[in-house]
């Protein structure tokens, strides 16, 4: 595609050392993006690929649109890693099980598909047609150009992308959006199932961290009174992230043992 | 090409490279006098002293206090996305000093026997690449936050995000007018377009705009929610230690002078002189003019210490509030009316259209106005009403003279 692009000009030293140093990092970055397994890293690498392109746009005179690309395509990316923290959760990792029934098959179809109408609308520009080259297309600078042909000759393809767009952000809103099941349960509520609960153990509260031991950081448990760790002391967060330091060096020894 | 770009175009690699290093060293330094100016204004607001004992007033405070951050211990938490941990401060470190490339620090000068500008290059698109750069900046933000695999550096990345997204739309919005004035967006075509009036002056509305939603971009008090210490400890950077937090410090300081330099450069005339001493601009051979770029970047900084030793941090959906529905709406309007007015300019339209377009904008913006302001009188009085109603438990009588007070 690089090569088509070129046919204007002879490749120079400097923008040859920039293709052969980035290019190879760019494809690496966009199979990467498809092998990680972590979405916000694909999500990372796919702005490698976005910045990397804007710097080879920028190299080949196009200025204006390499800035956009990047402005654009970060700002897009950043919705991107926001709308995974929202619809998948903080450390997703990508499930390979197919929830639509044939969604697969259809998403193959529609990307052979596009693939094909991007190869044949490059085809039709640039085969059998001499380039014209950017120094003529940038005459009257390369913004002002962009702008005659987006608000001239493109304005409803403009116009019709960005409805396009507007309709997947509503979209993406509407799928990131849940109602509420039942309301937020507050201290009242919290307080009553304390007490009808089955036991009463819990009632006055939970034991806080640390209390009796030999230590009192959040990490850990509280000691009961017959000198055993009370593992409801500790956050269940800090549980779940195994922060928990083992109570068992902290608990208190048997009386007649210690006098042995 | 314009004959900055052409001035540009004839410099040697190696006075690229000197000129990479003066702009690199010009931000750290103005990083470690800010830190200790920041701290000695702040102390003097607060009728405190402030840093006075390492080095002459204190100067080298923000010194000892880097080797200090170099010399602790550099910790990285267990449950963080190791690669993306160190990768993030990087980011904001680097893209910090990147939009300095174009912007021009002095006017033309004599540089070791070449004629040039104390500028890296000058891109016809200069100032989006400022914000390109900026929305690259986010990124270190937001990725600390998530990769610290903790629950406070994650709200606190989530929160700037977000922030940063909605002023940033602002901020471009009021960089439109401008673009339509100038008629470019390089900055050295937009200092050269302020010969005359300073576009502070003529695109008010704009400046103060760009002044709210540069506060807003740089996550500083009001607007440091990211980073609120009371709320999510140290937000995105609690779990960064040593060297990687000292990082994210610098970053934060180069981007608070990065945008007031744009906003000096966008603004208050660049490197120009203030108006009526334009003859100093010839002293020392033109390298004058970079006193009075540092002089007006130092004035913004103060604006920015000031706000941070004057106003209490505002809550989240305030924030959010403010920036969608005042400063976005206010710069739509406000592009349109310049837009219009500029055509009607270059269109040779008689002064009595235009004065009557002016008229009948500001007449609108009056009726608007004082429909919105009697809408919350209306709501207010509502609001007493309901509160008058008499309470359905029985209460002790209202005592005479307060009685007498309500009732009139």
């Amino acid at each position: 595609m690089l090569n088509l692009a070129l046919h204007v000009g002879a490749t120079k030293t400097p923008e040859a050392v920039l293709f052969w140093f980035l290019a190879p990092l760019a494809v690496i970055a966009a199979l990467g993006m498809l092998m990680a397994k972590k979405a916000v890293h694909s999500a990372l690498l796919l702005a490698w690929v976005m910045i990397t392109l804007a710097i080879f746009y920028i190299a080949q005179d196009a200025l204006f649109l390499g800035i956009v690309q990047i402005v654009v395509y970060t700002g897009a990316v950043m919705m991107l890693f926001l709308f995974i923290l929202m619809l998948v959760g903080v450390d997703s990792s990508d499930s390979l099980v197919e929830n639509i029934k044939g969604q697969r098959p259809a998403s193959i179809a529609a990307a052979i598909g596009m693939g094909g109408l991007m190869v044949t609308l490059i085809g039709r520009a640039s085969l059998g047609r001499s380039a014209v080259g950017l120094v003529a297309a940038n005459t009257n600078g390369n913004v002002q150009g962009l702008a005659e042909q987006l608000f001239t000759k493109y304005v409803w393809a403009f116009e019709v992308i960005s409805a396009l767009l507007i309709t997947a952000a509503l979209g993406a809103m509407v799928l990131a959006h849940s109602q509420k099941v039942r309301s937020r349960t507050g201290q009242r509520d919290l307080s009553i199932a304390r007490f009808r609960g089955d036991s009463l153990a819990s009632a006055a509260g939970l034991p806080s961290s640390g209390v009796f031991a030999r230590h009192n950081a959040v990490d850990v448990p509280a000691l009961l009174p017959d000198g055993s760790a009370a593992p409801t002391s500790i956050s269940s967060v800090l549980k779940a992230r195994g922060d928990m330091i083992e109570s068992a060096i902290f608990e208190l020894q048997p009386k007649e043992e210690e006098e042995n | 090409m314009t004959a900055t770009q052409q001035l540009l175009g004839t410099d040697p690699g190696w006075i690229i490279l000197v000129k990479g290093l003066i702009i690199f060293v010009i931000c750290v330094v103005a990083t470690l006098l800010c830190v200790w100016g920041e701290r000695r204004i702040v102390a003097f607001m607060q009728m405190r002293v402030g840093p006075n004992r390492v080095g002459k007033f204190g100067l080298l405070q923000s010194l000892a206090d880097g080797v200090k951050l170099a010399l602790k211990e550099d910790l990285i938490p267990k449950t963080a996305d190791r690669i993306v941990f160190v990768i993030a401060p990087i980011i904001s470190a680097t893209t910090c000093f990147m939009s300095f490339a174009v912007i021009p620090l002095t006017g033309t000068v004599q540089f070791f026997g070449h004629k040039t500008i104390l500028q890296l290059t000058d891109l016809p698109v200069g100032v989006l690449y400022v914000l390109a750069v900026a929305s690259v900046g986010v990124y270190g933000i937001v990725l600390a936050g998530w990769s610290s695999g903790s629950t406070y550096p994650l709200l606190g990345g989530l929160r700037s995000s977000a922030q940063v997204i909605s002023y940033e739309v602002a901020m471009g919005l009021s960089l439109v007018a401008v673009f339509i004035y100038a008629g470019s967006m390089s900055t050295s075509d937009i200092v050269a377009a302020q010969n005359h009036w300073w576009f502070s002056v003529v695109l008010f509305p704009s400046f103060v705009i760009y002044a709210i939603s540069m506060v807003g971009e740089t996550n500083r008090a009001p607007f440091d929610l990211a980073e609120a210490e009371g709320e999510l400890v140290g937000g995105f950077h609690t779990e960064y230690s040593s060297l990687k937090f000292a990082l994210f410090f610098l970053a934060e300081y180069v981007n608070i002078v990065a945008v007031s330099s744009l906003a000096t450069t966008l603004f208050m005339g660049g490197y120009h002189a203030l108006p009526g001493l334009g003859f100093t601009e010839t002293w020392l051979g033109g390298w004058f003019t970079m006193v009075w770029f540092l002089a007006k970047v130092v004035a913004f900084f103060f604006l920015f210490v000031w706000l941070r030793g004057t106003l209490p941090r505002m809550r989240y959906d305030q924030f959010m509030q403010f920036g969608w529905k005042v400063l976005i709406p206010i710069s739509l309007v406000w592009i349109m009316v310049v837009s219009t007015l500029r055509v009607m300019s270059q269109r040779n339209v008689g002064r009595m259209a235009t004065g009557g377009f002016t008229l009948g904008v500001v007449i609108l913006i009056i009726a608007a106005s004082s429909l919105l302001d009697s809408n919350k009188r209306r709501k207010a009085r509502e609001d007493e009403l309901g509160e008058q109603l008499p309470p359905s438990f029985p209460v002790p009588e209202i005592p005479a003279p307060r009685a007498e007070q309500l009732n009139g």
